[in-house]
């Protein structure tokens, strides 16, 4: 671990304070169970498919299509659950390995026929979508008691036990990226994919996987968010990737691959969710959340440059 | 034709230029009016550089030019093109997708009401067009729908119409074919004869007779000779372009003996390779020499297969003769390559030592996937110091290090790697003398080791000092081969081979300066 990693996560946390305490100060009940709650019911879809897309985007590539397949996971969860009577314990595979194969399919064409994965992701990002609408017949599947329990507050800690499995899947997409063969050849295709291949390394296997590992986090967002709803609803994830994208370049990671973590992505979705649930506090408007947001991303990437060419000056 | 009683149009005079080391030293150019002057010299000579100074390309360290009566210091390309000075490039500046017309006059496009106004585009496209003979094209088709030849007749075109006093043409017969070479002599005549004066850059012998009126040949930076007209012999240019060195080394050359660790046979690869066949023993390091264009990086690259061959094979040591259909085959047969562009193509320029000088299928050392860092510390702190790679530790970003520091990084890995064969390209360009040192030392101890070495350099004294033998590649062929003891004529001389005149001139100049 670096010294400009764990200072770049040092700012992160600074904000992310800096924001609990400023909403503190201006709304009465910020600091209480209630807003730990939201804050921590928002946490696990999002931060699951932010850790995918950091890989994703490290790698050199973006997924557009997060959102789709989340959708597309959860319809066979809940047609699982629902239609054929299968326990939660065989769903939750399932559900997954959907995401997963979805991925799977996204990074074949991506890196068969070389075309950016931008656009083959948008592409699967309508296939997905219309797929989802098949499995479940365009409705909302109702799932129940069979799910719920997933998104209860445990007892003492306040916190669903989604949390703790999100911030595993976050620490051991770190450790994948830090402490594998695969990340190292992933950071460094992100870096520079020519002199990679021309090292002899085989670059398709690893942009292929991550692409499927994406799915597959997608396709575990689906189950936490179906849990938190009780339901599967055709139309969940829209607008998904965005916020993921966000997240992920507000954790520090570069846009244009070959640098980044997945802990910072998770602070970045810290503090998009700590930002939507402070200003909800305050009464602000749905308009006035979105162009705070919005803001608040451009100044973590202005924030972010700013810092790169002072170093660069620096030496 | 003009004599010496022409005036002036361009007089340049004392110039200098250095990168990180002197590529022209005081050279001064008289330009006549209504005259093409020829710029001769082998690779590295300077005479592009000092086409691209006179073009306002890149501005000279030291030395003046007058163009006319007036001083002339172009600080841009669009300077020199306002002054009446337009060089055309080797490497064309145009735009595919866009059409003929929008490609002649895409900074000056007429406007009428802020609107483009088409019909006086290609009114004005038709005119540039019959100047260089193509009006017979249609200004709206795309420029894409066009043969290279042809494009650069258009980037000719574009230049013409800048009402230039001085046109300065790099190389430009480089992409073109002989009846395209053809129209291009023609067109520069014709503009000659309207009073343009034409600076021509180039290395083809069988050009001169055609189209010079007078050459200028430069040799390592340095103004070398003077000829008036075109008709000069080719072993003469020959012997000025390369210098009469003396013979150096053993003349001796000591028989190959160890067993092949690369046979390359009937490799085939479009124009720039044509069935070459070429082996290298144990304990060798063979030279690739050749003008720029010879097709030794294709060579070099479709050996490793980061090009596809169309036919050939290829076999390392004792294994299987075969195509590498990927570097990833090559890598595992044995083989590794410094590329010749080592920043783009070598290295992270981002990533710390540790990762660069560990970048290789097998590595960085792993179990089960999960990278064993202390053995990732040892093992890159061993290539370090075998290496003597100068930084303040292993952890320091390459793109902070001295070109030679990233060439020793880039060497150490494949060193590190145990490969049999090294394929390299320009190891030592933009490297400084030490580093280069510590390079052609480190590939004589891998030779020494057992490994063979396929080295590409422009620079003859590079393949004097490090190679058993010297292999000469021209139009993607290997044409000659010397062992230890060659002069830089007999080499030249070769590389020119399809370049100049007759291939009988060309073996007799072999002969003139053939001393063993």
């Amino acid at each position: 671990m670096n010294r400009t990693r764990l200072g770049g996560w040092g700012v992160l946390v600074l904000v992310w304070l800096g924001l609990v305490a400023l909403f503190g100060m201006l709304a009465d009940h910020f600091l209480s169970a209630t807003t730990l709650t939201t804050v921590a019911s928002r946490l696990p879809a999002l931060s699951v498919v932010a850790a995918g897309m950091t890989l994703v985007i490290i790698g050199g590539g973006i997924d557009l299509s997060v959102g789709s397949v989340m959708a597309l996971s959860g319809a066979v969860l809940g047609v699982a659950i629902v239609q054929w009577g299968w326990p939660l314990a065989a769903a939750i595979p399932v559900a997954i390995l959907t995401g997963a194969l979805a991925g799977l399919g996204t990074g074949l064409v991506t890196v068969g026929l070389g075309i950016p994965s931008f656009l083959v992701t948008l592409g699967s990002l309508e296939i997905c979508r219309g797929l989802t609408y098949a499995v479940c017949d365009s409705r909302t599947l109702f799932i129940g008691a069979a799910i719920r329990p997933l998104a209860q507050p445990m007892p003492i800690l306040g916190i669903p036990p989604t949390v703790p499995v999100a911030l595993a899947v976050v620490v051991a997409a770190q450790a994948i990226l830090s402490r594998t063969v695969f990340g190292r050849h992933l950071v460094a295709i992100g870096a520079n994919e020519p002199a990679v291949r021309l090292a002899g390394i085989d670059t398709a296997t690893p942009r292929v996987a991550v692409f499927a590992l994406s799915g597959a986090l997608a396709g575990l967002a689906a189950v936490f968010a179906s849990a938190r709803l009780g339901s599967a609803d055709p139309n969940a994830g829209a607008g998904l990737e965005l916020a993921a994208i966000a997240a992920v370049v507000i954790g520090g990671t570069s846009l244009s691959g070959g640098s980044g973590s997945v802990v910072g992505s998770l602070l970045g979705v810290l503090v998009i969710a700590t930002l939507e649930a402070g200003l909800a506090q305050l009464g602000a408007s749905e308009p006035l959340k979105r162009i705070v947001t919005g803001g608040a991303i451009i100044a973590a990437v202005a924030a972010d440059a700013l810092r790169r060419r002072w170093e660069g000056e620096r030496g | 034709m003009s004599g010496d009683s022409g005036s002036v149009a361009l007089r340049a005079e004392g110039i200098s230029k250095a990168w990180s080391t002197p590529v022209l030293d005081r050279v001064s150019l008289d330009l006549r009016e209504g005259e093409v002057h020829v710029l001769m010299g082998s690779n590295g000579a300077g005479k592009s550089t000092l086409a691209a100074i006179l073009g306002g390309l890149v501005p000279a360290d030291a030395g003046r030019m007058t163009l006319g009566d007036l001083p002339y210091a172009p600080r841009s390309r669009a300077a020199a093109e306002t002054a009446g000075v337009v060089m055309v490039l080797q490497e064309m500046n145009l735009f595919p997708g866009m059409s003929l017309a929008e490609n002649l006059f895409l900074d000056r496009l007429p406007s009428r009401f802020g609107l483009v106004d088409r019909a006086a585009l290609h009114r004005r496209a038709g005119v540039a067009l019959e100047r260089v003979g193509l009006g017979d094209l249609d200004p709206r088709i795309p420029l894409a729908r066009l043969g290279v030849g042809h494009r650069q007749l258009v980037e000719i075109a574009r230049a013409l119409d800048r009402r230039c006093r001085v046109l300065i043409l790099d190389e430009p017969t480089a992409a073109l074919s002989a009846r395209e070479s053809d129209l291009l002599f023609d067109h520069v005549r014709r503009l000659v004869a309207e009073g343009v004066s034409v600076v021509y850059v180039t290395h083809r012998l069988d050009e001169l007779p055609r189209i010079a009126d007078r050459i200028s040949v430069l040799r390592d930076g340095r103004f070398v000779a003077e000829h008036l007209g075109g008709a000069v012999p080719p072993e003469q240019l020959i012997e000025e372009m390369s210098g009469r060195s003396a013979p150096q080394g053993s003349a001796a050359a000591s028989p190959p003996t160890g067993e092949v660790v690369l046979a390359v046979t009937g490799l085939e690869r479009g124009a720039r390779v044509r069935s070459v066949s070429l082996e290298i023993r144990s304990g060798e390091v063979v030279g690739l020499a050749g003008l720029v264009g010879a097709g030794r990086t294709e060579l070099l690259r479709t050996i490793f297969g980061a090009d596809p061959a169309v036919a050939g094979s290829v076999r390392v040591g004792d294994g299987r003769a075969g195509l590498s259909r990927s570097p990833r085959q090559a890598v595992a047969a044995g083989i590794g390559m410094l590329p010749e562009d080592r920043r783009h193509d070598g290295l992270l320029l981002g990533q710390p030592i540790r990762v660069n000088a560990l970048l290789l299928p097998s590595q960085p050392p792993a179990r089960r996937g999960w990278i064993d860092r202390a053995a990732e510390r040892e093992a890159a702190e061993a290539i370090r110091t075998a290496m003597e790679v100068d930084c303040t530790s292993i952890e320091q970003p390459v793109g902070q290090l001295s070109g030679g520091n990233q060439q020793k990084v880039v060497l150490g890995r494949w060193l590190a790697a145990g490969c049999r064969v090294l394929l390299c390209d320009e190891p030592t360009r933009g490297v400084d003398a030490a580093a280069k040192g510590t390079i052609h030392r480190l590939l004589r101890a891998f030779v020494g080791r057992g490994g063979g070495v396929l080295l590409a350099s422009g620079e003859l004294a590079e393949l004097r000092s490090l190679c058993d033998r010297v292999l000469v590649m021209a139009g993607g062929s290997i044409v000659a081969e010397f062992s230890r003891g060659w002069s830089d004529e007999e080499v030249t001389a070769a590389a020119f081979h399809q370049a100049g005149p007759t291939p009988a001139r060309a073996t007799s100049a072999v002969e003139a300066g053939g001393r063993p």
